[in-house]
């Protein structure tokens, strides 16, 4: 039987009449299906274009806060990228390392830091922000939250205490090594902090959010580059700025003015840089509306009704959870459909 | 009957691994999530849980023929309070910290569906020694789970296990793990090692 068999697959090795079609220059015809066109635009591609666009943020923050902040940095990439290659070692998959994900993950989670965060918080924080946060879902693509702010809120829920110690920057005095931040001072202690630190970035805070300038400066680069959709970062400042409006309008004592709000705190970064998430936003046009305007509305309530005084990662993170409802909702109608 | 073909060990052995209630089932989550902030909670609440399937389970079955089938979860459910009621009382006479510390949910192992899903499926349609082993099995995989997410729990949420002092010095406990949050990730991670290892096996 064996034998019957051996003859009969050596028969057909005859030359196929069908091999010059499917060979036309001696290489193999690839047959794909549709997209055939490519766009301009990769994974790799965006990656560096975001983490070239974080650059003024990254420098700022290391000239204000230090070399530790450096080295936060790097660890925080480093551990990010490692927990993503023993990852797919235990699962078996190919590496993916090429598109940059997990480094900008660990960029943008310690740039959400406080600059005296201990080292081994940053390596934790960036473990559970690509293990639990990206690759359980099944890595690049498929998780629901922003990776960089699940880790924070980790971080945040483990070491409440030293996630809200806050170092100044070294230009503000050399008495004063920790300090709380502007939105802390008028949370706390009622104390408005000037607006033109806060746009330069000389005051307390997390290693990367401070200095609002080095943020739009990126930001707007991601916006022309149409790397991130306008609509998330205009919705979301915009709605902070007109709810902070109205509170202020309604009591200009008690509530701050909506300059400060747009420009204190982690506002600039998170809409700009971590709202956009191509992973963890919506697709449709009316659904960037919604997402930004429901995170302004989360965060102008925890802002200025909540325990806390700062809400612009639980704000994201809450709208990050509803993407996939809002996907649903705003879906464009086909072309010729009749309404119901 | 395929049952028959069951051998009383497999029939223990069953609820540990292979019908694990709350790695496999899902049942019983609700003192599960709450109640294993420390190793020793989990092994309390594990085994007053033990102690009601097991009793209830034998009750069960020795009635089975007589609970008419219209009342018989009202029957369970009282046969089950009973023994809660005697768990519960023994807590708070032998060890009135642990029964403090857990609370509201010792009286609620009442409802909990592991219990009484073991009733239902089990003990109402088997006779004493089999519904004995099938209730012992399951109670003792309970207990396993508790006292396993309970330890893990423990060690990374206070640096301790058992109440000693496990982890290096300047360790900084995850506060979130003894946080609603860390019991959630922490069964989460055990419910997919538990899947990982059964697709390990099948794959041997």
């Amino acid at each position: 039987m064996e034998e019957k068999s051996k003859t009969a697959s050596e028969k057909p090795k005859k030359k196929d009449p069908r091999e010059k079609l499917l060979k036309p220059n001696g290489k193999p015809l690839i047959l794909k299906s549709s997209p055939h066109l490519l766009s301009n635009y990769s994974v790799e591609k965006i990656m560096r274009g975001v983490i070239f666009a974080l650059l003024p943020t990254t420098i700022l923050g290391v000239v204000f806060f230090g070399w530790r902040a450096l080295l936060m940095i790097l660890v925080g990439i480093i551990s990010c990228v490692l927990t993503e290659v023993i990852f797919d070692l235990i699962s078996g998959k190919k590496f993916k390392l090429t598109d940059g994900t997990s480094v900008l993950t660990g960029l943008l989670l310690v740039l959400t830091l406080p600059p005296s965060f201990p080292i081994s918080g940053v390596i934790l924080g960036s473990v559970v922000a690509i293990f639990i946060g990206k690759m359980i879902f099944g890595g690049l693509g498929y998780n629901i939250f922003n990776p960089a702010l699940l880790g924070r809120a980790f971080l945040q829920a483990s070491y409440p205490v030293k996630m809200t110690t806050w170092t100044l920057p070294k230009f503000v005095g050399a008495d004063a090594v920790t300090g709380a931040t502007p939105l802390g001072l008028f949370k706390f202690e009622h104390v408005l902090t000037n607006i033109k630190p806060l746009i330069l970035g000389n005051v307390g805070g997390s290693i990367g959010e401070t200095s609002a300038i080095a943020i739009i400066l990126g930001g707007i680069f991601i916006l022309i580059k149409k790397y991130a959709d306008w609509r998330i970062p205009l919705s979301y400042i915009g709605t902070v700025f007109i709810l902070g409006g109205i509170f202020w309008l309604i009591d200009p004592v008690q509530y701050p003015n909506p300059i400060f709000h747009v420009f204190a705190g982690g506002l600039m970064l998170g809409a700009f840089f971590m709202a956009t998430d191509m992973v963890t936003s919506p697709i449709t046009n009316k659904g960037s509306w919604i997402f930004g305007i429901g995170a302004g509305v989360v965060l102008i309530t925890i802002r200025l009704f909540g325990g806390l005084p700062e809400g612009v990662m639980y704000s994201i993170i809450f709208m990050n959870g509803l993407v996939p409802l809002i996907n649903r909702y705003t879906q464009p109608k086909v072309f010729g459909e009749v309404k119901k | 009957m395929s049952q028959k073909k069951v051998t009383l060990f497999q029939e223990f052995l069953k609820g540990i691994w292979k019908e694990n209630p709350i790695l496999v089932s899902l049942l019983g989550l609700c003192p599960t999530l709450a109640v294993t902030v420390s190793a020793e909670n989990g092994l309390a609440m594990g085994l007053a849980a033990t102690f009601v399937v097991v009793s209830s389970s034998v009750i069960v079955s020795i009635l089975r023929k007589i609970i008419s089938p219209q009342v018989r979860i009202a029957s369970f459910i009282v046969i089950i309070a009973t023994f809660v009621t005697i768990a519960d009382r023994f807590l708070a006479a032998y060890y009135p910290d642990i029964s403090t510390n857990l609370g509201p949910f010792i009286p609620l192992i009442i409802v909990n569906c592991m219990i009484l899903g073991r009733q239902e499926a089990f003990a109402s349609k088997n006779n004493i020694g089999r519904s004995f082993l099938d209730a012992f099995g399951v109670g003792i995989g309970f207990t396993v789970v508790l006292v396993l997410l309970g330890g893990v729990r423990e060690i990374l949420g206070s640096g301790t296990l058992f109440g000693v002092e496990v982890m290096w010095n300047n360790f900084h406990p995850w506060a979130v793990m003894i946080l609603p949050p860390g019991a959630f990730l922490a069964l989460g991670l055990m419910i997919g090692v538990s899947n990982w290892l059964n697709e390990l096996g099948e794959k041997k």
